[in-house]
């Protein structure tokens, strides 16, 4: 016997749009394009999902909201499964993602078409409170796995830039 | 050995390379040098500390008996633990860390370029990510080995001599085992003598504008193919698995 479905496939992904990414909290999952696909099952449906880096530590609590979000709104089973292919890069985020970064005070990524790895401080990165593009690398590395953090020499200071990936 | 145990070990060896890679560099956590190096070295773990997720979960499924990423881990002896003698070294000063990162990441780079294009989905998928994060840890040790070559008299000679002293451990990174020969047949795995010679192009550039000597390829230790290691990965592990072996399936 083939138990009717409780929700169609777009009505879980309605669900899904809603939840947020835990460490930049003005964009979803979705306009991450960290939310992959939705497999219907017969008991519930499964979600695929991709990190943006291996190490992104939010990706524990991304399946763990998943999971209780749909559980809330009736879906009985969730298994969220982790897909590497195709592997999730920055060139995916839509014009308005990035505006929302920069709203929000993280230079967005440039696409990685323009990026040469082995010269980082090449890159004109502006600052997304003054605009300024006078601004200088301070390391690769920042607070989370996804951002460099750079300075901006007009207004003095301190940004996130999120990394070409 | 069977292609599929074959396949097994080679994605072991792949996990257990970011496992103990990563897990010395966390040592670095709240020793860095600076505030920025103490986020660089703990940032670029976690890279090693995610990948090592992801190829020892793949290992996992591949074996088939129902483990996860964390029993492959955490309860596992030392003899079946495959990662290169390098990556347990211990971290010693900043420029031995340094200069452990430039070697790694050096060999990281164009292995996870070419392993991209695996004909193993899962592998290829992993590596893919791998091969846009090792290039991040190949810029930042490339130019601490700039600064520390040319810096002062003492971070010239430190680095030198970390270079020195590692280099016997290079030889292994490239050594093809019985599953590399097996998997290279299949279009999975990656034909190692041919990135020694971009490896070392690579390495040479970069300790050349750094003004430091390439040593000579002198008698290289072996032996991390066949689970045999160094004195120091028992300690690593001893530390490491210590809760999971005390306290069985322990969760947060
Ligand atoms: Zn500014």
């Amino acid at each position: 016997m083939v138990i009717p479905a409780t929700h169609s496939k777009e009505e879980i992904f309605g669900l899904l749009a809603t939840i947020y990414d835990p460490e930049i909290p003005v964009v979803t999952i979705q306009e991450m394009g960290m939310l992959r696909d939705v497999i219907l099952t017969e008991t519930g449906c499964e979600v695929i999902i991709t990190p943006t880096y291996t190490g992104c530590p939010a990706m524990g609590i991304i399946e763990h909201d998943i999971i209780e979000l749909l559980k809330q709104n009736g879906v009985p089973e969730v298994r969220v499964t982790t897909s590497y292919s195709p592997s999730w890069t920055t060139d995916w985020m839509t014009s308005e993602t990035k505006e929302k970064l920069k709203n929000y005070g993280i230079a967005a990524p440039i696409h990685s078409s323009c990026v040469n790895w082995l010269q980082p401080k090449s890159l004109a990165i502006s600052c997304p409170r003054c605009n300024s593009s006078d601004t200088t690398l301070i390391s690769q590395f920042g607070s989370t796995a996804c951002k460099a953090l750079y300075s901006c020499n007009s207004c003095k200071e301190p940004f996130d830039y999120f990394k070409c990936h | 050995m069977t292609p599929q145990e074959a396949l097994f070990k080679y994605t072991l060896r792949l996990g257990d390379n970011a496992l103990i890679q990563g897990h010395r560099l966390s040592e670095w956590c709240s020793k860095g040098p600076i505030l920025e190096e103490d986020l660089a070295l703990t940032n670029i773990a976690l890279d090693n500390i995610g990948l090592a997720q992801a190829f020892l979960k793949y290992a996992a499924d591949i074996e088939g008996k129902g483990k996860t990423e964390d029993d492959l881990a955490y309860k596992r002896p030392e003899r079946q633990f495959y990662n290169h003698q390098i990556t347990e070294l211990p971290i010693g000063d900043f420029a031995v860390t340094i200069a452990k990162q430039l070697l790694i990441s050096a060999f990281e780079v164009p292995l996870f370029s070419a392993l991209s294009h695996s004909t193993d989905e899962t592998i290829a998928g992993i590596a893919a990510k791998g091969v846009k994060e090792s290039r991040y840890h190949f810029v930042h040790s490339r130019d601490w080995c700039y600064r520390l070559g040319e810096g002062t008299e003492l971070s010239h000679s430190k680095l030198q001599q970390a270079i020195h002293d590692l280099w016997a451990y290079t030889g292994e990174l490239f050594e093809m085992a019985e599953e590399d020969t097996i998997l290279l047949v299949a279009g999975i795995a990656v034909d190692l003598e041919e990135l020694r010679p971009l490896w070392k192009e690579t390495v040479a550039t970069v300790l050349t504008e750094a003004t430091i000597q390439i040593p000579e390829d002198g008698t290289m230790h072996t032996g991390s193919r066949n689970g045999v290691h160094t004195e120091h990965l028992g300690h690593i592990l001893a530390e490491m698995q210590y809760l999971q072996r005390a306290y069985p399936d322990a969760t947060w």
